[in-house]
């Protein structure tokens, strides 16, 4: 990459850095660019170089913050009018000095995701039987996310079940059974090719009669434009919600981060049938950012609740917005 | 939905061009800017979409287009020409070894559709080889992996060896090669466990599966879904292992899958095969023609240009405009516009080779029948009427006579009315703007109902990005 290109992403970048300096950054954190660690500090160093040079506000640093943004896999659309936001503001306060071009960067994605709610990650489980239910596409990793849960609530005294929902694919009953012998809690099941809404049905039953707080609904990976899974899932839904008033307490939509532009796509038809609390974004342990679920937060105002960091158990962490957009920019020069 | 996007604009930046006899640089800066757009929603890495474009750009200056009759069109044919070609251009054959057993690898992220594939790969080998495909499991890792490949074994009737999870998938694939020479196996297929590209470990491990196994196919398993990690992901697996070839998987979905373009510009090997579901036997070889097409997401846009450029006058075409912007549209001219739709094929085929107008039509509801309808009732009007539109409008007697004429009712007239004044707002709406945008080439573009016609605008313009890489 070009050297001036590098000062302009890198200006950038000195903001977001000083923005993470300002707090105490957790271990954590660390995590969301676990491949990246080593390289990171170097590329602090060149910024902090480049930072001294003043840049110019121009229409290559648009570009750049553009293609910053476009690698995030965050939507087209967003990325368009949030360049466009800077472009507006910049020119109504006359801005001219890149460096405070950053801030307005960060604020205005601050001021997309938060959208002057309070942004909850909380899972709503204080409920005498909270039902949590969760759903996706293939391969997305529902099943792994449910074990960590299980285990996170687990440590907060709850007693967990996990529901064996996805009666479909090969293995699936048994990996979960697998991961709620790994958690330490009770389990249900029938028998493969069963019907899931039955299996919700007494799995509901079962826990109301064994004093279970929470129950951890799995269901099969589906596709979204699959008009009669998506029937399946809606039973689902219909069902839980007959058993327990305002069951199911969270849908939770699971999204791979290495998703594209079709994250949209998911978040926008679930959503119809099942009417999404949340989304859980996993493997941000690799080098995908997940920026679609920012869109998907934009535009249809879910939130992102939690993000999957890996393959073990407690990796697993709620998600925190500064944390994110760190990670956004962490390793583009 | 995933189809329309990229025709869409497409068709944008051809309204915008047409009516001049070539492009100028411009028009294709312009034309390279929607196509770049599109290729970004399509999910094609912006490196990739960067070369792809520039290549493009050369190419557009370079060739005849300049002085052909379409332009803008042929253009359309060049990029989708340009993404067949590094897609891969014709389907690549798989073939075995001539003698002794082949021997293939999958890997791949977590999730990507591995121990699926494995399963429809084998059934698909042995069903067109007629070998005897055998099975290795060697996915330690996740919970239930072997029993998933053990069931889809079963479900096929293939073979799999496995030894559970606590010896090291080194040593299983050793056991599993001496097990197929033993039993005569000649296909063997070697499921991994999936893996992070930057997962230094498990990166290893497979390198040693690789020298162990030395596998004569490598292949890399990828999610249509994936977005702009796809470089990465492709560039690292390939580095690590010199994959021979890909997959895609689960095309069965609404996703462009420009994944599969990244993809194939990163390794340089065919992508081979392609999944389409869940079921075993929703697996098929890749063909990079249906691919380019799904990524632009142009439908069929190439054959609707064909049909439409057969089949229309273009005088004919650019006196009807004429007429149109003057604010004169009459009856007599909504019949030669149906006679063109006419002449251009069936209403309903070719209005679903129309970007966003399957969606449309839907809503719109418009059928052939209707078009026979709309011609009956034009038919029972006088000469007169035809040309003064204003006559039946102002006299209910004469829309009742209309109606019994054409064995229609008053409101099916009533409509045809409103159609028709629609249509001349429209119109002058145009004439208001540049006549460039008005694409003589493209006639479906104004033709349509006009309802549509001002949904389908609306959207337009909104989204302009200053993509200029
Ligand atoms: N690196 C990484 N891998 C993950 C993460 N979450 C899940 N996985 C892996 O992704 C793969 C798919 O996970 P599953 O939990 O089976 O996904 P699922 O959505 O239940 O899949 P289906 O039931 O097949 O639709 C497994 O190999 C998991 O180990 C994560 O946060 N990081
Ligand atoms: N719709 C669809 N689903 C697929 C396809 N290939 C695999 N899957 C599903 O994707 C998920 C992950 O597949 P799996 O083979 O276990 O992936 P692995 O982790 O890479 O071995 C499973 O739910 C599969 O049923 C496909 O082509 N289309
Ligand atoms: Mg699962
Ligand atoms: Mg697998």
């Amino acid at each position: 990459m070009a050297c001036d290109k590098k000062g302009k992403i890198g200006v950038i970048m000195g903001f977001i850095k000083q923005l993470f300096q300002s707090k105490k950054r957790k271990e954590k954190a660390q995590k969301y660019n676990l491949g990246m660690a080593k390289t990171r500090q170097s590329v602090f160093n060149q910024l902090d170089d480049l930072l001294t040079q003043n840049t110019k506000i121009s229409d290559a640093l648009f570009e750049d913050i553009e293609e910053i943004f476009i690698m995030a896999d965050i939507g087209v659309d967003t990325v368009i009018s949030m360049v466009n936001q800077l472009r507006e503001t910049v020119e109504l306060k006359k801005i001219h000095n890149a460096e405070e071009l950053k801030e307005m960067i960060v604020e205005e994605m601050f001021k997309r995701y938060v959208k002057e709610d309070v942004v909850d990650t909380n899972l709503d489980t204080d409920h005498p039987l909270a039902v949590l239910l969760f759903v996706g596409v293939n391969g997305v990793g529902k099943t792994t996310t449910i074990g960590k849960v299980a285990h996170l609530l687990k440590q907060k005294d709850k007693r967990v079940m996990m529901v064996a929902g996805d009666t479909f694919r090969a293995g699936a009953i048994n990996q979960l059974r697998i991961w709620s012998e790994r958690v330490g809690c009770e389990f249900y099941q029938k028998e493969a090719g069963s019907d899931p809404s039955s299996v919700m049905f007494e799995a509901i039953r079962y826990a109301k009669e064994h004093g279970i707080d929470v129950l951890l609904c799995d269901t099969a990976g589906r596709l979204q434009n699959k008009k009669n899974l998506m029937n399946e899932l809606s039973k689902i839904h219909r069902v839980i919600g007959r058993e327990i008033d305002g069951a199911p307490h969270e849908t939770l939509l699971v999204v791979d981060a290495t998703t594209g532009q079709n994250g949209l796509s998911q978040a926008k038809i679930f959503n119809e049938v099942t009417t999404l609390s949340g989304v859980i974004l996993t493997k941000l342990d690799g080098t995908a950012k997940g920026g679609i679920a920012l869109a998907v937060r934009e535009t249809l105002n879910i939130p992102i609740k939690m993000v999957g960091l890996g393959e073990k158990i407690e990796d697993l962490e709620y998600f925190d917005i500064e944390e994110y957009i760190y990670g956004l920019f962490s390793d583009i020069v | 939905m995933a189809f329309d996007q990229l025709s869409d604009r497409l068709q944008m930046a051809l309204r915008r061009m047409t009516g001049k006899a070539r492009l100028t640089d411009k028009d294709i800066e312009e034309m390279m800017r929607e196509v770049r757009l599109s290729l970004l929603e399509a999910d094609v890495n912006f490196k990739v979409v960067k070369s792809f474009t520039q290549e493009i750009k050369e190419k557009a200056l370079n060739e005849k287009i300049l002085k052909g009759l379409n332009p803008s069109q042929q253009v359309v044919k060049v990029v989708h020409e340009a993404l067949k070609e590094l897609l891969g251009g014709e389907t690549s054959v798989f073939s075995l070894k001539a003698q002794g057993t082949t021997t293939l690898m999958l890997t791949g992220l977590q999730g990507s559709g591995k121990t699926t594939t494995a399963g429809k790969l084998a059934q698909y080998i042995r069903k067109h080889h007629k070998v005897t495909p055998l099975l290795v499991a060697l996915d330690v890792y996740r919970p239930a992996a072997v029993e998933q490949l053990k069931t889809i074994g079963e479900q096929l009737n293939i073979d799999v060896f496995e030894k559970g999870i606590d010896s090291k998938p080194v040593d299983i694939a050793k056991e599993a090669l001496l097990y197929a020479e033993k039993n005569a196996y000649n296909f063997i297929v070697f499921d991994t466990a999936g893996r992070l590209h930057i997962d230094e470990d498990m990166m290893d491990e497979i390198k040693q599966l690789k020298a162990t196994i030395d596998p004569d196919e490598i292949f890399l398993v990828l999610d249509a879904m994936t977005g702009q990690d796809a470089v990465s992901v492709a560039d690292h697996f390939h580095q690590s292992l010199g994959i021979t070839g890909s997959i895609i998987t689960k095309l069965d979905g609404d996703t462009r899958g420009g994944a599969a373009l990244s993809l194939r510009k990163v390794t340089d090997v065919p992508i081979k095969f392609m999944g389409l579901g869940e079921k075993l036997d929703a697996f098929d070889v890749f063909h990079p023609e249906r691919m380019a097409s799904r990524i632009l997401g142009m439908g069929d846009v190439l054959t609707l240009i064909d049909k439409v450029t057969e089949n229309v006058d273009e005088d004919d075409m650019m006196n009807l405009m004429e007429k149109m912007m003057s604010g004169k549209y009459n009856y007599n001219d909504f019949l030669k516009q149906l006679k063109m739709i006419r002449r251009m094929g069936s209403l309903g085929g070719l209005m679903k080779l129309i970007p966003g107008m399957n969606k449309m039509m839907k809503n719109a509801d418009i059928d052939e029948k209707q078009l026979v309808y709309i011609e009956a009732i034009i038919r029972s009007m006088t000469h007169e009427e035809r040309k003064k539109p204003d006559l039946i409008k102002r006299s209910s007697s004469r829309r009742r006579r209309i109606a019994e004429g054409s064995g229609r009712r008053v409101s099916d007239v009533n409509k045809l009315i409103q159609n028709l004044e629609q249509q001349t707002a429209m119109f002058k709406q145009m004439s208001k703007m540049d006549p460039n945008q008005i694409d003589p080439h493209n006639p479906m573009k104004n033709m349509a109902l006009p309802q549509q016609n001002r949904k389908a605008k609306k959207g337009k313009g909104k989204n302009r990005g200053g993509f200029r890489f």
